[in-house]
């Protein structure tokens, strides 16, 4: 069961400001601005209302209707207590960690609930401005992830606001990733880029060491991708075989196929297939980040080339 | 029977597919095996061959309400075990072929076991179901080829209670000669098993379903079918399943499996038979029959008759799974659902899917499952409170006809 905080009950059971605002309850210096997100097939959806005075641009009202769950319906709620009273300038500064803050928390597998309270407020904004609030990532921007329709300017924004690190974190909040899973490799990318930059703005320590494993967010050169195969058969396969009075020697390094010559005892094995997968693909992999070369890596193993 | 409800909050636990209420009648077996007589049934004296006695007693038991020789019974320590055991030793016994056929619904025991053999080098065929969960038995002949090793085949769904034909599908499976695993999680104790007169090679079994303490279960192998164990160890259930016997679990587990039998024969007429499956079926009938006809836009998900007695599964639509469970729990009631929120994924369940259900069905499915410790004023609470629920979520939500302009044209983005 989720661990949901006090305030996100309370508003889940006792919700403000349900429901919507017809233009017939508007004076005639007011109006009402909608903003929709979400899909019943996302399953979780926000229209919000909001009661705005042309004058001022000030936010007279704001309402909701939610299909969600509980935290969706929270900061549903929370979203409306917070933009009532402040102008439409001011409530575009509001994020999603505001609406989060104002729940006392939310589970990280919910934060997307409180981006979906931040989207719907830009979108009733947008409406009631004219313009697009963010013409540069929504128009342009191709979509990364296709079972949420997520596009890449989105997650870029997200992880900037969120100082997201992980895959798994854009999952939380704006769920892109989480259906068929094919594009969190892209994801690991944009959060590599975002990083990049970063790093070029303001130069931070670096956690790059000289450790086997090397941090998943760059490709690995294809020097440091044999040196690292080096390494782990140095360390791991060699003392390992030479228990059997075995040997092993790296010969080819060819994308994501690894070459070896078996020695010693191993060169006439007859289970040298077994003693190859289960000894040496099991230890590439288990140094290798397993989202990146190691799924389909191959170790073969090639006659002694000095035989022929 | 005596029920410790005082004993209990006031839980009205409609959830029995997820786990049961430990009968108190196996607690009661147990005890003394947790406390007094703590020996091991291995050794060679009177201390521990009591022990040894009263597991005899447990796995007779087990193999009565299966219909199966005790020999034939392997204690384990849940259904996942039991799954993975089955399959390992079918497909370690017949090397050559590297083909599996199962289905779309499997429970994740089997589905994600599949999917890791797959990565071995293995094919594996998911059957499809069709809107009620049914599985065409024309596909499941055409997926058949030399090169099969094993059919698996749930018996009974955990999320919709949909019974598989598990005899006319064996038939099919042994005109080729093809070892069958059942997953018999659901099934054991709900609906009569009679191994005898069966094609089931595997038949698995999980305790804390039935009525038994959690990390008890147990798998059925048949007489001649070749096993090898999943867990290797000692010589503890003939060299079948290493490790010291969980004695306590499995004491409580034969007690169980006595009592599920005991009630699934409806013909007996004692007192016991008001709690019988009939009593079971009267009363998730009478819940569904309420809540359809109380409340619009619902319907059944899965197949109207064959179907668990004790299982309903219903789609509310225009709300979502988690919201409902979450205001059926500030009344104390017990339920799960399909949705998406609910599981941590952000896709609902992969049997609502596999059914080719729509979304909005989908995240407003909620599975009620009950046992024979429920009882009729429990079941009106749920009924008086269930409407309003969803009258409330409803009130709440965006949607509330499939006609919704918003609804048309968001499943239009979203189907691009």
């Amino acid at each position: 069961m989720w661990d949901y905080t006090d305030k996100v009950m309370d508003l889940f059971y006792n919700p403000h400001n349900m429901g919507k605002i017809l233009p017939n309850e508007c004076r005639e210096e007011e109006t009402v601005a909608v903003g929709e997100v979400g899909s019943i097939v996302c399953g979780d959806a926000l229209r919000l209302h909001l009661k705005i005075d042309k004058r001022t641009d000030e936010i007279l009202d704001a309402r909701f209707q939610t299909f969600g769950c509980a935290s969706a319906i929270a900061s549903s709620s929370a979203l409306t207590d917070l933009v009532r009273g402040i102008t439409v300038d001011e409530a575009l500064q509001i994020t999603n960690r505001n609406i989060a803050d104002y729940l006392e928390g939310l589970p990280q597998e919910k934060m997307h609930c409180s981006v979906m309270g931040k989207e719907a407020l830009e979108a009733a904004i947008a409406n009631y401005k004219g313009i697009p609030i963010r013409p540069e990532e929504e128009d342009d921007s191709p979509l990364v992830c296709t079972c949420f329709a997520v596009s890449r300017g989105k997650i870029v924004r997200l992880i900037r606001e969120n100082h997201l690190t992980s895959a798994e974190q854009v999952t939380n909040y704006i769920k892109a990733g989480g259906g068929c899973g094919s594009c969190l490799m892209e994801i690991d990318d944009l959060l590599a880029q975002v990083d990049g930059n970063k790093k070029t703005e303001t130069p931070r320590k670096t956690e790059l060491t000289a450790s086997a494993t090397f941090p998943s967010l760059h490709p690995l050169t294809n020097l440091q991708k044999i040196s690292l195969i080096q390494q782990v058969i140095e360390e791991e396969v060699r003392p390992i075989l030479a228990l059997d009075g075995g040997d092993v020697e790296l010969y080819e390094v060819d994308g994501n196929r690894v070459q070896v010559v078996l020695k010693g005892a191993c060169d006439s094995c007859p289970s040298v297939t077994t003693t190859l997968r289960l000894t040496i693909e099991d230890k590439l992999r288990d140094r290798l980040q397993p989202d990146r070369i190691a799924s389909d890596l191959v170790v073969e193993a090639i006659s002694n080339p000095i035989k022929h | 029977m005596s029920v410790p409800k005082s004993e209990t909050p006031s839980v009205i636990y409609l959830d029995n597919n997820a786990t049961t209420q430990v009968a108190e009648e196996a607690v009661e077996a147990m005890l003394p095996y947790l406390s007094q007589y703590y020996g091991n049934p291995s050794s060679m004296h009177t201390f521990g061959g009591r022990v040894s006695r009263k597991i005899k007693e447990a796995r007779a038991n087990i193999a009565a309400l299966l219909g199966a020789e005790p020999t034939e019974i392997i204690f384990t320590s849940c259904g996942s075990e039991g799954d993975n055991a089955a399959i390992q030793a079918a497909l370690a016994s017949q090397p050559d072929k590297r083909h599996i056929v199962t289905t779309q619904v499997e429970h994740p025991a089997v589905l994600n076991l599949c999917k890791r053999l797959e990565k071995d080098g293995y094919t594996v065929t998911y059957l499809a179901v069709n809107r009620k969960g049914q599985l065409n038995l024309n596909e499941l002949r055409a997926s058949l080829t030399d090169n099969t090793a094993l059919v698996s085949v749930m018996c009974a769904n955990n999320e919709t209670g949909n019974i598989f034909p598990i005899e006319r599908i064996g038939e099919i499976v042994k005109e080729r000669g093809i070892l069958f695993h059942v997953d018999g999680v659901q099934a054991a104790g709900k609906i009569p098993l009679n191994m005898k007169e069966s094609t089931v090679d595997f038949l698995v079994v999980s305790g804390h379903k039935l009525h038994a303490p959690k990390g008890t279960g147990a798998l059925y192998v048949r007489k001649g079918v070749r096993f090898r164990p999943f867990l290797v160890g000692g010589h503890q259930e003939r060299g079948r399943r290493g490790g010291t016997e969980n004695v306590p679990g499995i004491i409580a587990l034969g007690k169980a499996a006595e009592l599920a039998l005991e009630h699934l024969e409806e013909e007996n007429t004692r007192v016991r038979a008001l709690r019988s499956l009939t009593y079971v079926r009267s009363l998730r009938d009478r819940l569904e029959q309420g809540l359809l006809t109380s409340i619009p836009h619902c319907q059944l998900n899965g197949h109207q008759s064959w179907r668990l007695p004790n299982t309903t599964n219903i789609g509310f639509k225009y709300v979502e799974g988690e919201a409902i469970l979450l205001s059926l729990d500030r009344y104390g009631i017990c339920a799960s659902s399909g949705s998406a929120c609910t599981s941590g994924s952000l896709e609902p369940s992969h049997v609502l899917r596999a059914m080719g259900l729509p979304y909005s069905v989908l995240h407003g499915s909620i599975r009620l499952s009950l046992s024979r410790y429920n009882t009729s004023e429990e079941i009106e609470r749920v009924l008086e409170v269930f409407p309003k629920i969803i009258d409330r979520l409803r009130e709440l939500s965006p949607f509330n006809s499939d006609e919704a302009e918003w609804l048309k044209e968001q499943s239009l983005v979203n189907s691009q």
